[in-house]
């Protein structure tokens, strides 16, 4: 791939006392691209997301953005360097609406004082940039619908510019009217020209919109791959031939 | 003709449309303090009809003297409820600030050394809380339980179990000084609650406590250093019972290692009459302050009719345990809707 490498993960590890969550993973993320991380359950893709975001110190490895390096990224860091995280639960405050949910943690202040009416007029106009659609930007958001709230979760990681936009299972507990509208804004993002890396269990999914997948189990890179260079179906044979490698 | 009623009836609708929204805003944002009021003044008629002595501008300054400080210790809880956190080393706070006032005017220092040693020791048994609670993650009530004990015995240590009283006049009349007819504590206690307001309702302060209760990760994650909101809240709690110690000691001219027995008790049962939530995550300033008057109307009333303290301290309770039934079944409701 030539593509221009924006994030790379070199050999990261982390053990939870004695339960290796991820033994040397290496995973990078490509300018204006989406990356995929697909695997089961337990096979170590939310622990790579938070190492990523901040939210995790890794034992061993090295996070390199751009001409940075680091062995331990704090939250403050990961968001300077233009990593924006979707959590997989969202992360949302449920007692507070729209607007204060999109400016937590980063809000407008007027001589010290929350201006509200500032916030409001740039959420707005940031939902309807990215064609999510909330009638009453001030009822809490545990009112809101599951869509509307991840909606709400990626404009919040889209406020400030984004270098790279991580996404932890962003369809998961979804219906599928939902589902086919969060990849349908990930896919108009991608054509706005911002980096993602994805994680999911959905292959089918992410096949529509990824360009470079990695396959993960048991907390180790199996595959790494182009999407061009490969097909589902391949993949889940691969996937099912290094299992029966591993049991027999 | 036909325009003109057109007209009228776009605007009736717009009217109505706003009136509603209005409506809403207030059952969703101040249910509980307009319930309050309504109870208030339900038994205020009820008391005023059936005492003599109730219904006089001299009694209500009564209540509000006889409550000020409790009115600045369950301002502080509200902070600390809906941080998701509770406190329950308040009164003992109270009563160490209380003493260490007293202590350091018997050594004759200056009044306002006095005051600021007694604020000082309060806000560092609330850093001390706060710092505990944040670094051992370990339930804020088993936290504050342990070190309302350890407060409570330093007083008992400091002053043998013995009272320090016959303080001196200049700081008596800090607590019974007369401040448009009304001591000086129900001015501290005014002065408190309008400094609340900002910093509470306009300010990331209030907006990250709130947070804090409602969902402390998605607070973490967003690059907010939650330890200094942690610790915050209880510093601020912990000078708020230093100041309630203070109004105390000066209006009893004593400070004893048994004062504030109990107070966070009517603290917790105010702020959540007050309509915060019971787990955290939102707030009420002004419930809380309309609660406290209220359980100081009950009181009194049962006062002046002659009720023993003991149905007092009964009623107390059970206000207590309707509180917290209505609050939690509020909230399931909310999460259900």
């Amino acid at each position: 791939m030539s593509d221009k490498i924006l994030l790379s993960a070199e050999n990261i590890s982390k053990s939870f006392n004695h339960i290796k969550a991820l033994q040397k993973v290496t995973i990078k993320a490509f300018e204006g691209k989406i990356t995929a991380v697909i695997g089961d359950n337990g096979s170590g893709k939310s622990t790579f997301i938070k190492i990523l975001s901040g939210s995790l110190e890794p034992d061993e490895g090295i996070i390199k953005i751009g001409t940075n390096s680091y062995h331990r990224l704090s939250v403050a860091q990961a968001i300077n360097a233009g990593i924006r995280t979707v959590y997989q639960d969202l992360s949302l405050d449920n007692f507070k609406n729209s607007v204060e949910n999109i400016f937590l943690g980063d809000e407008i202040t007027r001589c010290g004082f929350l201006d509200r009416k500032a916030m409001r007029v740039e959420a707005a106009a940031l939902l309807e940039e990215i064609k999510v659609r909330i009638p009453d930007l001030s009822e809490p958001v545990r009112n809101l619908s599951g869509g509307q709230r991840q909606g709400l979760a990626i404009a919040r990681a889209l406020r400030r510019p984004a270098k790279l936009l991580l996404l932890d299972e962003p369809t998961a507990a979804m219906g599928i009217q939902e589902s086919a509208k969060t990849m349908e804004m990930l896919g108009m993002l991608k054509r706005k020209g911002i980096a993602q890396l994805i994680v999911s269990h959905n292959m089918e999914q992410v096949f529509d919109i990824a360009d470079h997948i990695y396959v993960m189990r048991s907390g180790e890179v199996l595959v790494d791959t182009a999407v061009s260079d490969t097909s589902p179906e391949e993949l889940r044979e691969l996937i099912l031939r290094r299992e029966d490698e591993r049991i027999f | 003709m036909k325009g003109y009623f057109d007209i009228s009836a776009k605007r009736l609708k717009y009217m109505g449309d706003k009136m509603e929204k209005i409506l809403g805003y207030i059952k969703k944002e101040f249910s509980s303090p307009v319930l309050l009021i309504c109870f208030c003044l339900m038994i205020s008629v009820f008391l005023s009809i059936s005492t003599e002595s109730f219904y006089s501008l001299k009694n209500v300054v009564n209540i509000l003297e006889a409550n000020s400080y409790r009115m600045i210790l369950a301002v502080g809880m509200m902070c600390i409820i809906t941080s998701g956190a509770i406190d329950l080393s308040v009164g003992s706070i109270l009563s160490f600030s209380a003493i260490c006032t007293a202590i350091s005017l018997k050594a004759e220092l200056p009044i306002a050394l006095c005051i600021l040693l007694g604020l000082l020791s309060g806000t560092v048994m609330g850093v001390i809380n706060g710092v505990l609670v944040y670094a051992t993650r370990i339930n804020p009530l088993i936290i504050t339980l342990a070190t309302s004990y350890m407060y409570r015995g330093l007083s008992l240590m400091v002053t043998e179990g013995i009272p320090v009283t016959k303080l001196p006049e200049s700081f008596r009349e800090i607590g019974c000084g007369d401040i448009f007819g009304m001591e000086s504590g129900v001015t501290a206690a005014f002065v408190i609650i309008i400094a609340m307001i900002p910093v509470f309702f306009f300010m990331k302060w209030g907006s990250y406590i709130a947070s804090l209760g409602g969902n402390p990760e998605a607070l973490k994650r967003c690059g907010v250093k939650t330890w200094k909101y942690r610790i915050s809240v209880f510093a601020l709690m912990g000078f708020l019972a230093s100041v309630s110690g203070i109004i105390v000691s000066a209006r009893l001219n004593s400070a004893e290692a048994n004062a504030g027995l109990n107070m966070e008790m009517d603290a917790i049962c105010a702020v959540i009459m007050g309509g915060t939530a019971l787990h955290g995550g939102k707030g009420s300033l002004f419930g809380t302050v309309i609660a406290v008057f209220l359980m100081g109307l009950i009181r009194n009333g049962l006062t002046i009719m002659s009720v023993s303290s003991y149905y007092q301290q009964f009623i107390t309770g059970a206000m207590l345990l309707c509180a917290v039934v209505i609050a939690e079944l509020r909230e399931r409701r909310a999460r259900i809707g």
